[in-house]
């Protein structure tokens, strides 16, 4: 038996409420603002582009590219530490905003994850909302 | 230097020795055990100080609790908490403060006791409060190792840079820690397995902890503190050691932006503003005092700092011409560094300790006729959100 899970986002937190409760419809949101177009990741209560703060939500399309990522080989965590190695990434969604998740769905992260390559979201369900994990395309 | 202002100096210092306490002393302690000693090395005593700057680690509220903890009623005080490059952001405060003649006597103070805590800094889990932040980024199980090892990857795959390059600055590094007493005893205390000089094969051949960063690239995790006296060109003449000015200081911040570079770091802002109210050149630095939490921070620093180009750090670190007996380069990090001596969680005010003892002549590898040092703190995470403090250092 394993009940020990990731650390889940809570649903508490204010500014990234809307986000995680779009991700019961399985649907990566991000802000933008009317006024100015200003892209705003994470989600907050205010434009920063401009004080005529008009966000509204858009969901994302889910694809995206590998910026940046890490093997990670040793972790204290007690989810982590039995999920070694695993590949944690800065992405970069198609519509600008930068993400960080894993990379999941391949078989050696050592050898088959790449800088620059195509991912598409995948979900990881929980009760309360979904995990956006990123695999290769 | 036409236009340079000795308007503040470092006159006391002191590194507390012991890297596992064993449970037996708090950060308070640390903290006071240390301010005691710098105030000696200045000559000058607790009723002096004027202004205090502190970054919380102590706990309770900052400022105001280090004051009842040392007994004295600061005219200011700052409680700048920017992570382990607070004390570049308080020395450049304490400079001003000094110059615009609100404080005379500024005491900087560290203690942490994260060894003897076991915090597991570099690959425990990460987040958990309440904030955005931690709610976006904790589900990947993103280490702080893989962090900036997500810098080195992108650095590698831009430029080229290789692990054998980016383990120069960890051999380097270990070069002057074996010339450091305390630093040797710091990695007995930590039980280091093989206590020696390196080579660029050793850390390459260490174990990975998060590609591409192997052990050997990344700093230990210490008990440890220090205090800094800095003061006014009135004390400081009075003082027992020779001054050491505050001759420019720059501050920035860096954070995950759309599209953002993730190859430079803050001190692209802050060390233009620093050379340059000091009025020097990088080629012209003794000595650069670059906060290592690892290679890639180095490397990346040593780009920003302008001691080269960026992506030409790869390259230009090679050959060993970071140490201190080498010519071509700075002596960087002559104490052993945060990989080899000291990094209890804010390894800042380290950077400057090590910078003035060298600027005095009382470093273990010192570096003939040192003139002028860098110090330059990152705090925070340099692969995501992060400060940079850069602190230019001169003797008379």
């Amino acid at each position: 038996m394993n009940d020990i899970t990731r650390p889940l986002p809570k649903l508490e937190e204010l500014d990234t409420r809307p986000f995680w409760q779009a991700t019961q419809k399985r649907q990566l949101t991000y802000q933008q603002c009317d006024n100015c177009g200003t892209i705003v990741f994470y989600s907050r209560a205010q434009c920063t582009g401009c004080t005529d703060s008009q966000l509204s939500w858009k969901t994302a399309s889910g694809k995206g590219t590998v910026y940046t990522y890490s093997v990670v080989r040793q972790s204290y965590h007690p989810f982590f530490r039995n999920l070694v190695p695993y590949a944690v990434a800065w992405i970069d969604l198609e519509e600008g905003p930068r993400i960080l998740s894993n990379i999941t769905g391949v078989e050696d992260p050592l050898t088959q994850v790449k800088i620059g390559q195509s991912v598409a979201v995948v979900w990881e369900e929980h009760e309360e909302l979904c995990i956006p994990l990123f695999k290769p395309v | 230097m036409t236009g340079q202002k000795r308007e503040a100096a470092i006159v006391g210092i002191h590194e507390f020795p012991s890297r596992d306490v064993e449970g037996e002393l708090n950060p308070l302690q640390i903290k006071a055990i240390s301010a005691a000693a710098a105030l000696a090395d200045a000559g000058l005593n607790w009723s002096d100080v004027d202004a205090i700057y502190d970054a919380g680690e102590g706990g309770g509220m900052g400022g105001l609790t280090i004051a009842e903890y040392f007994q004295i009623n600061p005219r200011v005080i700052d409680t700048t908490s920017v992570g382990g490059s607070s004390y570049q952001f308080h020395a450049a405060h304490a400079r001003r403060d000094i110059a615009a003649g609100k404080a005379r006597v500024a005491l900087l103070t560290y203690g942490s006791t994260a060894h003897s805590n076991a915090r597991a800094i570099g690959v425990g889990g990460r987040g958990g409060g309440l904030h955005p932040v931690d709610n976006m980024e904790s589900f990947p199980g993103m280490t702080l190792v893989a962090n900036y090892a997500m810098v080195a990857h992108r650095h590698m795959h831009e430029y080229g840079t290789t692990s054998e390059q980016l383990a120069e600055i960890s051999v380097a590094t270990r070069y002057h820690a074996m010339r450091n007493p305390e630093a040797v005893a710091a990695m007995e205390a930590l039980e280091f397995l093989d206590i020696r000089e390196t080579t660029i094969e050793d850390v390459i051949n260490s174990r990975m902890i998060a590609d591409p960063l192997h052990l050997l690239e990344c700093c230990m995790i210490s008990d440890g503190g220090g205090a800094v006296v800095i003061a006014s060109p009135e004390v400081a003449k009075n003082c027992k050691k020779p001054p050491v000015w505050i001759l420019g200081t720059g501050e920035a911040t860096k954070y995950p932006t759309m599209g953002g570079d993730i190859t430079s770091s803050a001190a692209v802002i802050s060390a233009p503003e620093a050379f340059g109210e000091a009025g020097v050149k990088p080629s012209e630095i003794d000595i650069a005092m670059i906060y290592d939490s690892f290679s890639i921070t180095v490397l990346t620093l040593l780009e920003d700092l302008g001691f080269c180009k960026k992506g030409e750090g790869g390259a230009w670190v090679e050959g060993g011409k970071l140490r201190f007996d080498q010519p071509g380069g700075p002596a960087l990090n002559t104490d052993g560094g945060g990989l080899s001596s000291n990094h209890p969680g804010m390894r800042g005010i380290f950077l400057l300790l090590e910078a003035t003892r060298q600027l005095r002549g009382e470093s273990t590898s010192q570096v003939k006729d040192a003139k002028l040092a860098v110090a330059h703190g990152n705090g925070g995470m340099l692969g995501a959100r992060h400060s940079g403090g850069t602190v230019i250092l001169g003797s008379d």
